[in-house]
């Protein structure tokens, strides 16, 4: 199971947060707080796993983390989960937002990040692996843009029209280090991308 | 109306949108809060309207602020609202926010349950979709229970985006509603099979997570996951699986067995690394649940260690970190193939990841042994100094306590270096284990007595030196180690040199800024200290030394009795006056030396933690009983706790119970004696020993003093500068001791040899040699800490009572179509709305044998505490059914001697087979003795295929018939009491099985010709069949699939095709070698003459003639079963291949080249694989009007109507869609989709076959291969 995904960037501010146990708004952010402070004082060439902090879980969780430029992605999961095979999940799910915003980066995670949960949604379901088939995801997910785009067509409803006001105000001019772009190395997914195995004998 | 919205919509223009609201946060910096406060305001005015659109758009802000840390649930009813808005764009939003903010105790989700079971059933999946995304985060047990019937219709819904949703909310619906298991739980193991991987995944996923909870409730699913692992390509699930394997494989150690080879062959061939590491694991896992000493263990162990140190090398610090978690696994069970990898541990210490480090710190624990100990905590003492981060340098002095006191000390053989150590981790500032330095010191210098007079000096030298007092005042913290200090040197201070140099370092004034509990120790160690300084005196003439000492009390005891610790003043107080009391005798020259230390006279022995815990309850005394009556209304509260308690109760006093003779009781007191005696660890805490060790000092102590004289007694923060620290240099010492010893010991085993064994040295009769030919430094006693008499050994750890997993334990066995033991009961239903037609909702699991089985339920219930009352009684009734069963065994024997004598005995032996499987399904385990069955090691499928032919050939049901009613009554007493007993009983039944199936084979072969006889036995019993169907659901005979392809004398092929779920063009046959002759067969080739429509799927660049090796070999007698996967195109007709197979015939003198001839016949009915299909999904196909029908009659059937349905659903892989009495819909679908649903009536002899297909010449087919089935009968 996994238990919460967070994503914070270099300062420890969060972009995105999603808990799959109860915690209140208070324990959220001491719990973002002490992840961010176990994760940023790690190099990026040493392990991706840590023995997970005092506030999240006990000693059966654990924070698998991977860093992308300005961002931390961190998954806090219990035993159930194979690390590995999660580390390959948090690199499908950059895989996959880096596809559906086009080089992503942190800009449109500030700006957009209901759609991060959309996608999100559909790669994890309350604290459990729902998918994890890269064009499957992103398939569903323009699916259901589309589905919104029409909704927004049929009646000129408030939507579009705020759609066409904000398309000239780009979000993505703003300079900042934040517009990095997050730099998604294709990296090998063993665990995910089956390799073709001969028929048995 | 048109206006409003236009009006709405140029509000919303100027509205902040989300992007706009994160832009503002981002322009305001400087006073963020303020801009967000009126944010908010906005936003409450925004919920306020009634344009949805505004709405939603306040309440995806609201999630943005919840994720800065917000409380927003006062929108809570907004949230809702947006929810059930009728657009997707806004209910989406709504979802998403009830999602990041619901919880539990949100009351406003009570309102949703209605509006979620709306969206549940919407037509639009993406709906659907959204509100089961939403609702897995915040299902709360009504929620759960309410809509439990509607996500579990869901799970076979067409769409498959629907379905992996439905099945993974599943487990949130379980965790909160237990009750739904149950009858959930057929089709969650359905969706095991689902053709969509996506649905199949998911569906493994909740089962994993269910069975790592509970894992013996899904022990009978082991053969499926391992289906699945055997022919899954995804990693994911594969994964999950192996996972599951590590799970299940301590319960059951026939499943490891097993599973070694599969996992060895994944391991060999996959290129993942997270899938190679889980089977590692899993193999470790396997191995530590099998008993060691199998050989060919030994290399799988090999395998693995060799794999993880790949791990351990490779550069990814990932892979590295894993490998060294895995390897601390082997760790505990076979640490001697661990420690050869010793010197990639170390390097490990040395990485810059602290991760890392603090792995290989946990591996170190194990490796140590009395040879390497002292050096590798020598490295560990470098890596201290060279730690800069206080969490890794206090991880390291716990490992460092933890590595030398494990095992009660056992691979320390110095002592004196071990203080060494302690004292030198004291120099840590700042660290946080104070304390466990501390109890270390206590238990050593306690438990050890031969190093106290040494541990007091240090103690001493400690107390002397004031580093410990400047320390923080922080809890646990460095200065804990002066509360072990001054109790040494008070307890034991017979041994301090300078007495009176101690007791002045106790009492200086900076003690007072120490923690109030140590004060307290020092001010009564002070007393110590003060009356042995007193008896020290007592003959000197000189009374000067004894009046300063005094004098020292008077002066500084003050300044405790002002303390504010109310126990330091206390006894501080009490001592002083005390002291001034012993002045005034002392100024009348009454010697009173002897009263005070008789203050502090006895022995202190160690008391194990847990002894008061373990103190059994005297007999006759209940702490059950109550003193006084308790008021009445708090009895429900105790009673759980009162019952856990008189269950151990029984328990302690059983053994009691037997009456021991007073002669006996001598007799092992001296055993224990003896035993403890002959306990290098062990010394009796009697007073005679002690004073021994106290006049004269023994013979072993006096190393310690030479060693004294070798290392300086001087505080190793000075030490420090004059080079090594004082531990080392006990290292060096030890060194050379150790080679010493090593030549003398040559010296003198040359001798022994020339004696010809005088005996060896008691103390090395045990372990390795090597580990114990290094003697300690002296001989070290070790006090073992007390425990009172008849302490029980057992450590019952206490499980969370508070675990929601606890509620899931639940059996999930039997739930199967061919069980008859615990179906679902009508309470287990999952509540349905009351307008809908419940029947349509059924599983066809739960049809009719709900009502039969309701009142068995609570039987299976009763509880364990019942057994022991009711032990003699269920004795007695074991016996008598043992004695009924005997008796039915004599009729049989007495009816086999009837047919002995007409026939030859061949057919009798076959039907007592039958018998015997006819049982298997009567017995209440039937799900678990059929995974014994596929544990066991026999070659299980040709087992159950020799069954079967033997089954078809037998006209099963008469015999079949007869036996099992009788056997359903021999088991029906005591079936309900002990499912133990039943377990063994079916596993008797098994072996029992094979064994007759053994002779089976035997006769078998001598007699082939007999076969036409046994029809004329069944035709004379029909008539008994007819009489004693007294219920329907009685059970089936067993069945196989599997048959005859080609035999010879060398070998004999059965076969089954099975479709291929994955891919529509693809079917597998199974083959099953057998080996019929005393030779081995090697060299198997096994090739097929392609058709245009079908080929034999061969390896990549082989040609299309080419033949595919069988990858095993057959002793004789042995069978194996391979797999062959053929392309096929049309599937609507019948086919016949043509094949051979080549083998090499190999006996001591000669091998021989055979060949056999075969024809597989690919029957349509082979193309179709059992789905399952719910009634309305099953109506709406038949209403489609897209199938085209044709019917079959049969006459004289003459079977039950549910065996001729099991039959069909077996023989034709069809699935029972809903019965009605003699009357049934069926229902199966082809690789290539085509539905075939079919109408079974039956009405006495005649079975009319109503059948629907979108094909219809396969339709034709399968009916013909139907009717075939049934004219063999």
């Amino acid at each position: 199971m996994i238990k919460a995904i967070l994503i914070f960037n270099n300062h420890g501010k969060p972009r995105l947060i999603r808990f799959y146990q109860y915690f209140t708004e208070d324990m959220q952010q001491q719990i973002i707080r002490e992840t961010f402070h176990l994760v940023s004082k790690r190099d990026d060439n040493v392990c991706n796993f840590l023995e997970g902090g005092s506030l999240i879980g006990g000693s059966d969780y654990k924070l698998i983390y991977r860093h992308y430029a300005t961002l931390y992605f961190v998954f806090c999961v219990d035993s159930s989960e194979s690390e590995l095979g999660i580390l390959d999940l948090i690199q499908v799910f950059v895989e996959t937002l880096d596809k559906c915003f086009e080089n992503v980066c942190e800009l449109d995670l500030i700006f957009h990040m209901d759609k991060v949960h959309y996608i999100l949604q559909e790669v994890v379901m309350g604290g459990m692996v729902l998918e994890t088939n890269m064009n499957e995801i992103v398939a569903q997910v323009e699916l259901q843009n589309r589905m919104e785009k029409s909704e927004a067509i049929q009646n000129l409803s408030p939507p579009y029209l705020c759609h066409l006001l904000h398309i000239a105000t780009s979000s993505r001019s703003l300079r900042s280090s934040s517009s990095i772009h997050l730099n998604v190395p294709p990296a090998g997914l063993s665990t995910i991308l089956t390799p073709t195995r001969h028929p048995q004998l | 109306m048109a206006l409003k919205i236009v009006k709405g919509s140029i509000d919303r223009m100027f509205d902040k949108n989300l992007q706009d609201l994160v832009r503002g946060i981002r322009n305001h910096k400087e006073d963020e809060a303020k801009y967000i406060s009126t944010c908010i305001d906005e936003i409450k005015q925004e919920l306020k309207q009634d344009n949805i659109a505004v709405k939603a758009n306040a309440v995806c802000k609201l999630t943005y602020l919840q994720m800065l840390g917000y409380d927003v649930s006062w929108a809570a009813f907004n949230i809702v609202e947006v929810m059930s808005s009728s657009k997707f764009t806004y209910k989406r939003i709504g979802y998403l926010a009830a999602s990041q903010c619901f919880h539990e105790s949100t009351d406003v989700i009570m309102l949703t349950t209605n509006q979620i079971r709306k969206d549940l059933s919407s037509p639009n999946q993406y709906d659907t979709g959204v509100a089961l995304t939403g609702l897995s985060c915040f299902v709360t047990p009504d929620l759960a229970r309410d809509l439990a019937n509607d996500i579990m219709t869901l799970m076979s819904h067409t769409k498959p985006y629907i379905r992996k949703k439905a099945v993974l909310i599943m487990y949130k619906v379980f965790l909160k509603y237990p009750e739904s298991l149950r009858p959930a739980f057929p089709r969650l193991k359905e969706k095991l099979e689902d053709p969509d991987p996506g649905v199949q995944s998911a569906a493994v996923n909740v089962i994993c997570e269910l069975a790592r909870r509970n894992p013996k409730n899904y022990l009978s699913l082991a053969p499926l996951f391992f289906k699945l692992m055997t022919s899954s390509t995804n990693n994911w699930v594969l994964i999950k699986i192996i996972k599951l394997f590590g799970a299940l494989t301590p319960l059951e150690p026939r499943l490891g067995k097993k599973l070694i080879e599969p996992l060895t062959n994944l391991i060999h061939s996959t290129s993942a690394m997270s899938l190679l590491y889980e089977c590692v694991n899993t193999v470790i896992a396997v191995l530590i649940s099998l008993s060691s000493g199998m050989p060919n263990h030994s290399a799988s162990i090999q395998l693995c260690v060799q794999k993880l140190r790949i791990l351990i090398e490779d550069s990814d610090q990932n892979l590295k970190y894993l490998g060294l978690l895995a390897m601390s696994k082997i760790l505990k069970t076979h640490p001697k193939s661990v420690q050869s990898h010793k010197d990639l541990i170390l390097q490990c210490l040395d990485d810059k990841d602290e991760s890392i480090r603090l792995r290989a710190l946990d591996l170190l624990y194990g490796m140590v042994s009395k040879k390497n100990l002292m050096e590798i905590v020598k490295k560990l003492m470098l890596h201290v100094d060279k730690a800069e981060g206080t969490t890794y340098r206090d991880e390291l002095l716990t490992k460092i306590i933890d590595i030398c006191s494990q095992s009660n000390y056992q691979y320390i053989t110095n002592f004196e270096w071990y203080i060494s150590i302690l004292v030198e981790l004291t120099r840590l500032e700042g660290t946080r284990h104070g304390h466990l330095i501390a109890s270390q010191m206590l238990d050593v210098a306690i438990r050890v007595k031969a190093i106290r007079a040494f541990a007091v000096a240090q103690m001493a030298t400690l107390l002397d030196n004031a580093h410990l007092l400047t320390g923080n005042m922080q809890r646990n913290g460095i200065c804990e180690v002066s509360y072990a200090a001054a109790w040494i040197c008070g307890e034991f201070s017979e041994h301090l040199e300078n007495p009176m140099q101690t007791l002045e370092a106790m009492l200086r004034p900076k003690v007072a800024t120490l923690p109030g509990h140590i004060q307290a120790v020092y001010v009564q160690n002070a007393a110590k200290l003060f009356a042995t300084v007193l008896k020290n005196q007592e003959g000197n003439t000189d009374s000067t030394a004894a009046q300063e000492t005094i004098q020292l009390m008077i002066e500084r005891l003050p300044l405790f009795v002002q303390s504010a610790n109310l126990e330091v003043q206390e006894r501080a107080s009490c001592i002083l006056q005390l002291v001034k009391y012993i002045q005034k005798l002392q100024q009348k020259d009454v010697e009173v030396a002897e009263e005070v230390s008789a203050l502090f006279a006895g022995e202190l022995n160690p008391v194990a933690p847990k002894a008061q815990k373990k103190v059994p309850v005297p007999e006759g005394l209940d702490l059950d009983a109550w003193i006084n009556e308790p008021p009445s209304e708090s009895e429900s509260e105790d009673e759980q706790p009162k019952a856990i308690f008189t269950k151990e109760e029984t328990k302690h006093s059983r053994p009691r119970h037997i009456e021991v003779d007073e002669k006996e009781l001598a007799r092992r007191r001296e055993a224990r004696k003896q035993e403890q005696a002959n306990n290098p660890f062990y010394i009796k805490a009697s007073p005679s020993s002690q004073k021994v060790y106290q006049d004269t000092p023994g013979v072993e102590h006096i190393p310690v003093v030479q060693i004294d004289l070798s290392v300086p007694l001087k505080v190793p923060g000075e030490t420090q500068h004059q080079g090594l620290p004082m531990s080392d240099q006990y290292v060096k010492l030890e060194e050379e001791r150790r080679q010493k010893e090593r030549a003398e010991k040559k010296k003198k085993e040359k001798k022994k040899r020339k004696e010809k064994r005088s005996g060896r040295g008691k103390r090395h009769d045990s372990g390795p040699e090597s580990e114990e030919d290094i003697t300690p430094a002296h001989m070290v006693d070790i006090v073992t800490e007390e425990m009172p008499e008849n302490a029980l050994p057992s450590d019952d750890d206490d499980k969370d009572p508070n675990d929601p997993h606890k509620a899931l334990d639940i059996d999930l066995d039997n739930l199967g179509e061919m069980a008859g033991r615990r179906p679902l009961a009508d309470s287990e239903k999952l509540p349905v709305r009351s307008h809908r037609a419940v029947e349509a909702a059924k599983s066809p699991v739960e049809d009719g044998e709900a009502e039969t089985a309701a009142p068995q339920q609570p039987k299976k219930k009763s509880g364990k505490d019942k057994r022991d009352d009711k032990k003699k009684d269920k004795d007695k009734e074991r016996k008598k059914s043992k004695d009924e069963k005997k008796k039915k065994k004599h009729k049989h024997e007495e009816k086999e001697e009837d047919l002995l004598r007409g026939e030859v005995d061949e057919p009798v032996v076959q039907s007592e087979g039958i018998s015997q499987v006819a049982e298997l399904p009567t017995s209440t385990s039937a799900e678990v003795s059929d995974l014994d069955f596929w544990l066991s090691n026999a070659p299980v499928p040709s087992n159950a295929q020799e069954v079967a032919t033997v089954v078809a050939a037998a006209e099963a049901e008469a015999p079949v018939a007869e036996v099992v009613s009788g056997a359903a009554q021999d088991s029906e007493p005591d079936e309900p009491k002990d499912t133990e007993m039943e377990e063994t009983k079916s596993s008797k039944h098994k072996k029992k099985k094979q064994k007759k199936e053994k002779e089976e084979k035997e006769k078998k072969k001598k007699k082939r010709h007999h076969h036409h006889h046994r029809h004329s036995d069944g035709g004379g019993e029909k008539s008994v069949q007819n009489g004693t169907v007294e219920e329907e659901e009685e059970p089936l005979p067993s069945m196989s699939n599997y048959c005859l392809l080609a035999e010879n004398s060398y070998i004999k092929m059965v076969y089954d095709i099975q479709g291929n779920l994955q891919d529509g063009s693809q079917v597998v046959v199974s083959i099953i070698f057998e080996n019929k002759c005393d030779s081995f067969l090697k060299s198997m080739e096994f090739n097929v003459l392609d058709s245009l429509n079908s080929k034999l799927q061969r390896p990549e660049g082989s040609g299309p003639h080419d033949s595919l090796t069988v990858p095993f070999q057959l002793p004789p007698g042995v069978s194996n079963e391979a797999r062959f996967v053929f392309t096929v195109q049309s599937i609507v007709m019948p086919q016949k291949l043509k094949g051979t197979l080549t083998f090499i015939v190999k006996n001591e003198e000669s091998s021989t080249h055979e060949k056999l001839d075969f024809k597989l016949h690919f029957t349509c009915t082979s193309y179709l694989i059992t789905t399952p299909c719910y009634s309305d999904a099953y109506a709406k196909l038949l209403e489609s009007g897209d199938l085209k029908g044709s019917s079959l009659k049969l006459e004289g059937v003459n079977m039950p109507f549910h065996h001729l349905l099991a039959r069909i659903c077996f023989h034709h892989h069809f699935s029972v869609v809903e019965r009605i009495d003699s009357c049934s819909s069926m229902y199966s679908r082809s690789i290539q989709g085509h539905h075939v649903c079919l109408l079974v009536k039956s009405s006495g002899q005649t079975v009319s076959i109503d059948a629907k297909c979108d094909e219809p010449t396969m339709l034709g087919n399968v009916l013909d291969e139907i009717k075939q089935t049934f004219s063999q009968c």
